[in-house]
C-alpha cells in the first residue's frame, strides 16, 4: 500500500524556537467537547460553531464562590451581562447564585425580563437614562451611579416617584498598578469623591449605602486588587468617620483574567494567569488592611471574563490553503474576525480538530471576509490541513458572541454542551431573512 | 535546471529529511512528498517529471494538483535560496 499523499513542504529551523520554557509551539489534537465528538456536533449545527460548556461555566463560578466563601462571610457574585448575555449562559449564571451586573437599559431589561428580582441587580454604566433610573428605583435595582449630571437626574427622577433608594457611588481610585480608567465614576485622590458624597448628603434625596471601583481588565497582577481594596476601605471608614454614613456593600469589580495570551504577553496565558484564589486573597488582605478591624461590609465581585472565557469554543471549517509572499502558508477558514473580536487582543489557542499529519510549518489563519484585517491567529505551526478539515479556537467565551459583527457573512450558531452531553442551540444562526426583516426601502424606490 | 541541480547536489540531505545547507548553515526538515521532489531536482529532472512521478509512488488521483504542489515547493526552495 503506498504512503498517504502529503504535499511537499519544506521548514527552515529557526534558532531559538525552543527556550527554557520549552517548545515554542505543541499543537495537540480536540476531536471531542465535553465528550461529544466535534464532526457529529459540526454535523447537527453547521459550521462555523460556537460551543459553549455548561460545566465549565459552572465550575468555574463555583471555584469563584469557594475562594470567597474562604475569606468572606457576606459576599455576591454578579453576573457581568456584556461579557455575555445570551439567555442561556445568564440562566446557568443565576442558577449558581450569582446577581446580574448590568451596564446599560436594554441589559437592565433583559434582566428584569428573565425574572432577575430587581433587588439582586447592579446598575453600573456612564449613561443611565431617566427612563433607564426609573425602572431601577421603581423595581429596586442597586444604581451605581457614574458622575455628578447622573447623580442629578437620579435625584430628579426619585423626587418624582417620591421614593428614597439606596445607591452606590462608583469611585475611581489612581496610583495602581494598571492602566487608569480615569473616565468611569467619581476620583478619590482629587476630592471629586468627596464632593459627590457631600452633595449626595446636603441633597438628602438619595441614601448612600454602596461604593464601586473596577479598576481594568484582563488585569494580571492580583496585587492591584489589595491597592484597590484597601484604597476603598479607607475612604469607606472615613465616610462613617466624617459624615456618619454606613456602606454596607463594597463592589469590587472585576477585570480578572482568563487564561487567554494577550498579543504582547510573551508567557502563553496558561503559565501567567493567576489563580482566582490569588486574586482572592489579593483583594481580602487589601479589605483587612483597609479595614482596621472594622466589620467587613458585603463584598461584591462582578468579574465576567474569568468566568466564561476558558468554557467556550468555536470551530471553524477550512476553506482553501494558500502560499504567502514571504513562505509562509496561509489558511482560509471560514469563521473571522467579524464573530471573533477577541483575535484582535489575544493570540487565541488553535487546534486541530483531527490527527494532525505531517511537517507542522508557520501558518496564519485568515477568516473569509474579502478585508485585510481578518486575521484569526497569526504565526502558529501547524502541521498541513485540507479544506474541509477543521480547526478548534480556544477561550473564546467572553465578548465574542455580544461584541460581533453580522458584516459580510451571517453570525452561526451558539450552542450550549450539558454535563450530560445534550447540546442544543442557544442563539439561532442569522440568515439573509433575519437581516431583511430589520430593513425598509421607502416606496419612492420601490419597483 | 543545471545550475540549479548543481546547487541542490551541495545539499546534504538524510533519509528521514534533515537537509543541511553547507554554504549558508541552514539546516531544513522535509516531509517525504518533498525528499522525493528533491531527489528529483537533483538528478535533473523537471517539474512536470516529477509531478508524475509523486503521483504514482502516492497513488494519487489528479495530476494537475500534485503539479500546483511541486510548483509551490519550488517556489519556497526559491524563497531559501536553494534555487534560481
Amino acid at each position: 500500500m503506498s504512503p498517504r499523499y502529503e504535499r511537499p513542504v519544506i521548514v527552515r529551523h529557526a534558532l531559538g524556537g525552543a527556550d527554557k520554557f520549552g517548545a515554542a509551539n505543541a499543537v495537540r489534537p480536540m476531536r471531542d467537547f465535553e465528550g461529544v465528538s466535534i464532526a457529529e456536533l459540526v454535523a447537527a449545527h453547521g459550521s462555523p460553531l460556537f460551543l459553549f460548556s455548561e460545566r465549565l461555566l459552572r465550575q468555574r463560578v463555583r471555584e469563584l464562590r469557594s475562594q470567597l466563601s474562604r475569606r468572606f462571610d457576606d459576599f455576591v457574585v454578579a453576573w457581568s451581562y456584556k461579557t455575555n448575555y445570551l439567555g442561556a449562559i445568564c440562566e446557568v449564571m443565576h442558577q449558581e447564585g450569582s446577581w446580574a451586573e448590568v451596564v446599560s437599559g436594554m441589559e437592565l431589561e433583559k434582566a428584569l425580563g428573565a425574572g432577575v428580582p430587581g433587588a439582586r441587580i447592579l446598575f453600573n454604566g456612564p449613561a443611565k437614562s431617566a427612563g433607564d433610573l426609573e425602572v431601577a428605583f421603581r423595581t429596586g435595582v442597586h444604581v451605581h451611579v457614574d458622575h455628578l449630571d447622573e447623580l442629578e437626574f437620579a435625584e430628579r427622577v426619585a423626587e418624582r416617584l417620591g421614593l428614597r433608594p439606596q445607591v452606590g457611588l462608583r469611585v475611581h481610585i489612581g496610583d495602581l498598578p494598571v492602566q487608569q480608567w480615569d473616565r468611569f465614576g467619581f476620583t478619590l485622590d482629587n476630592g471629586s469623591a468627596d464632593q459627590a458624597v457631600r452633595r449626595l448628603l446636603r441633597r438628602g434625596v438619595l441614601e448612600l449605602t454602596a461604593l464601586h471601583c473596577h479598576i481594568g481588565t484582563f488585569v494580571l497582577d492580583p496585587a492591584a486588587y489589595r491597592h484597590e481594596a484597601r484604597a476603598l476601605a479607607r475612604f469607606l471608614r472615613r465616610l462613617e468617620r466624617e459624615h456618619g454614613v454606613r456602606i454596607d456593600s463594597l463592589d469590587l469589580g472585576g477585570g480578572f483574567a482568563s487564561h487567554n495570551t494577550l498579543h504582547q504577553q510573551y508567557l502563553p496565558g496558561e503559565e501567567l494567569t493567576p489563580s482566582l484564589g490569588q486574586y482572592v486573597e489579593q483583594l481580602a488582605d487589601g479589605l483587612d488592611e483597609g479595614l482596621e478591624g472594622a466589620p467587613p461590609p458585603r463584598i461584591v465581585l462582578e468579574t465576567g471574563r474569568a468566568m466564561v472565557d476558558d468554557a467556550a469554543i468555536l470551530v471553524a471549517t477550512v476553506l482553501a490553503n494558500k502560499r504567502l509572499a514571504d513562505g509562509r502558508r496561509g489558511v482560509v477558514l471560514d469563521a473571522g474576525v467579524n464573530i471573533l473580536p477577541t483575535a484582535w487582543w489575544y493570540r487565541h489557542d488553535v487546534f486541530p480538530a483531527q490527527e494532525p499529519r505531517g511537517l507542522a510549518e508557520p501558518t496564519v489563519f485568515f477568516g473569509p471576509l474579502c478585508m485585510n484585517i481578518d486575521v484569526v491567529r497569526e504565526a502558529l505551526m501547524f502541521a498541513p490541513l485540507e479544506a474541509g478539515e477543521r480547526v478548534v479556537i480556544g477561550h473564546v467565551g467572553a465578548y465574542n458572541v455580544t461584541q460581533w459583527m453580522q458584516f459580510i457573512t451571517l453570525r452561526p450558531n451558539v450552542v450550549l454542551v450539558s454535563e450530560r452531553g445534550e447540546h442544543a442551540v442557544i442563539r439561532r444562526a442569522e440568515t439573509v431573512a433575519t437581516l431583511l426583516q430589520q430593513e425598509e426601502v421607502p416606496p419612492w424606490l420601490r419597483r | 535546471m543545471s545550475s540549479d541541480s548543481s546547487r541542490l547536489r551541495q545539499l546534504a540531505v538524510s533519509e528521514s529529511g534533515f537537509v543541511f545547507d553547507p554554504l549558508t548553515g541552514h539546516t531544513f526538515t522535509v516531509n517525504a512528498a518533498g525528499l522525493a521532489v528533491l531527489a528529483g531536482l537533483k538528478a535533473g529532472l523537471d517539474v512536470d517529471a516529477i509531478a508524475v512521478g509523486l503521483g504514482a509512488s502516492f497513488e494519487v488521483e489528479g495530476g494537475e494538483d500534485v503539479r500546483r504542489d511541486v510548483d509551490d515547493f519550488v517556489l519556497r526552495l526559491r524563497e531559501h535560496g536553494l534555487v534560481k
